[in-house]
């Protein structure tokens, strides 16, 4: 659990970068920042493991304060993902991941041990990569590597900033999806920073939405899209809000409310997509495929019905714009 | 052809032992350079304004003639009775090897990416752990070319070093201009030159062999 207790920071020369934060991030969440750029974001992922000093205010990480622990001590204890990866290049990748348990003092065994189960946690084998070095490796390997490096000490809390920004849209979607299955297994506090909105309400808990230093709201994604607490919040999701939105609820939730249509066995060659799937990839899948309907199977790959474009318009409307409570414009 | 083969039969004990001694010459002032130079160049990259005045003196030191600083040496080593002889060219070189190795380690060492040095710290190392497995390391190239300079700079300054009376290969260039002995100056200089790309070899196989493979 992370506490901001009217966390503040000042440059010299009275630039106020983070303005009196107050929110807390429970055990096992992950809490997205997001914002405009030069809102404050890193600058406050940053005070937790006091890359930045903190002016005023207090940080508190599972009931401490972190200025009362030491600077280095505290840092071994916080898991820490860069966008670049900051892999060390003079480095093979398994010096870069066992770094953090190798200046705890940790025995050679129980390294080796540790190394082989994170490199199996992200699919890549411990054998064959670990004396490679980094440069060896592509991008996304690089910043998968860079994520279990942050959790190799087994630490409580981990810091992202924009660790999937630099990969292309494909990679990323894949690494999110992979980060999340990790996550569910390993429920580490984490602090996100992400100038990307769909990445925010795909990987968020809670979103803490910045502007200027200060939240302007900390809410879960969709009270975030369904009832934005003002103009700027609004705004900030943009047009597509409804869209976005889609992408939290799966067609199962369709399903439930609204229930499927019957599926045409006349109609040749149709589509499948599990019922597990979120709505706006299925929507898309429903425009590229410019089908009128696709079939939607469980788990066990039995049909369970049809989903159309209708369907989703239909979900949409009762559901999502139904509940909308948007701030009219002035 | 003939009279080249006599004078190497007859000189070529001497031309080796005042090969060895401009080479332990230019060694030890190199060692200590290092020893002064690299921990200077490290520390001056945490303090910008002392960086500035440092490396300014260091680019004037290397301009003033090598003839000149020699001389110069003369009389404020005379204090401790050591006006001539080694210890007068040993300072010099010293001082001459100076700007290449602190400018190389002060701009290696800055150069290394501030994501790194951000990841470094973020790992929770302490700073001289971030020196010896991050920043040396990726840093190391471009501190040896520094290291390199340094030495082949200090084989050719150090002739002049015979002026004062500190031996070398100088002793045989300085006789065969006074008494016009070609020979003499000739095999001087060749001496002179082979060793530099002697000692250039040796480290350049010492940076390659040291660098990371990553980033050579």
């Amino acid at each position: 659990m992370i506490t901001f207790d009217h966390t503040t920071k000042t440059y010299e020369g009275d630039v106020t970068a983070v303005k009196g934060v107050d929110f807390t991030v429970e055990k096992g969440d992950i809490v997205v920042l997001l914002g405009p750029s030069g809102c404050g974001k890193t600058t406050l992922l940053r005070m937790v493991n006091r890359l930045e000093s903190i002016t005023d205010g207090k940080i508190i990480i599972d009931g401490q304060d972190s200025m009362d622990l030491n600077q280095i001590e505290l840092r071994r204890k916080i898991g820490y993902v860069i966008q670049s990866n900051g892999l060390f290049p003079n480095m093979t990748i398994e010096e870069n991941v066992m770094i953090v348990p190798d200046m705890l003092g940790w025995g050679k065994k129980e390294k080796k041990e540790r190394f082989n189960k994170l490199m199996e946690m992200i699919g890549l084998s411990g054998d064959k990569f670990g004396k490679r070095y980094p440069h060896e490796l592509s991008g996304g390997q690089q910043q998968r590597i860079g994520v279990i490096r942050a959790l190799a000490a087994d630490p409580p809390v981990m810091l992202m900033d924009e660790p999937f920004g630099a990969l292309d849209p494909i990679i990323r979607e894949k690494i999110q999806d992979e980060f999340l299955q990790i996550q569910r297994e390993v429920k580490k506090t984490i602090l996100f920073v992400s100038h990307d909105i769909d990445e925010a309400i795909k990987m968020a808990d809670k979103i803490v939405l910045l502007r200027g230093g200060e939240i302007m709201q900390y809410d879960t994604p969709s009270e975030m899209l369904v009832r934005p607490k003002s103009e700027f919040v609004y705004e900030f999701f943009g047009k597509d809000r409804a869209i976005k939105s889609l992408s939290l609820h799966t067609i199962e939730n369709l399903k439930n409310i609204i229930g499927l249509a019957e599926f045409d066995e006349s109609i040749p060659d149709t589509k499948t997509i599990n019922i597990h799937h979120d709505l706006r990839n299925t929507l898309s899948m429903l425009l590229n495929q410019e089908a009128d309907q696709v079939i939607v199977t469980d788990d066990a790959g039995n049909k369970q019905g049809a989903i159309t474009i209708d369907l989703v318009q239909k979900y949409l409307h009762y559901e999502i714009k139904g509940k909308t409570n948007v701030v009219q414009k002035g | 052809m003939e009279k080249w083969m006599k004078f190497l039969e007859v000189n070529a004990p001497r031309i080796l032992d005042l090969t060895i001694e401009h080479a332990v010459l230019v060694g030890l002032a190199i060692l200590v350079a290092l020893l002064i130079g690299i921990p200077l160049g490290i520390y001056l990259t945490t303090n910008d304004y002392l960086a500035e005045t440092v490396l300014q003196i260091a680019s004037v030191m290397l301009t003033i003639p090598s003839i000149a600083l020699f001389g110069v040496m003369i009389p404020i080593f005379s204090i401790i009775n050591q006006g001539i002889g080694f210890v007068p060219a040993f300072v010099a070189l010293v001082l001459y090897s100076q700007l290449p190795i602190i400018r190389n380690t002060y701009t290696a060492i800055r150069n290394v990416s501030p994501e790194m040095r951000d990841a470094a710290k973020g790992v929770g190392m302490k700073t001289h752990q971030r020196l010896l497995r991050v920043e040396i390391p990726n840093a190391f190239p471009v501190i040896m070319a520094g290291i390199r300079t340094a030495v082949v700079l200090n084989i050719g300054i150090g002739v002049i070093a015979a002026y004062i009376g500190a031996g070398g290969l100088g002793v045989l260039i300085t006789q065969g201009i006074s008494r016009g002995d070609n020979y003499l100056i000739i095999s001087g200089s060749v001496a002179v030159a082979i060793l530099a790309m002697i000692a250039d070899a040796i480290l350049l196989w010492i940076q390659k062999r040291y660098t990371p493979k990553s980033i050579a």
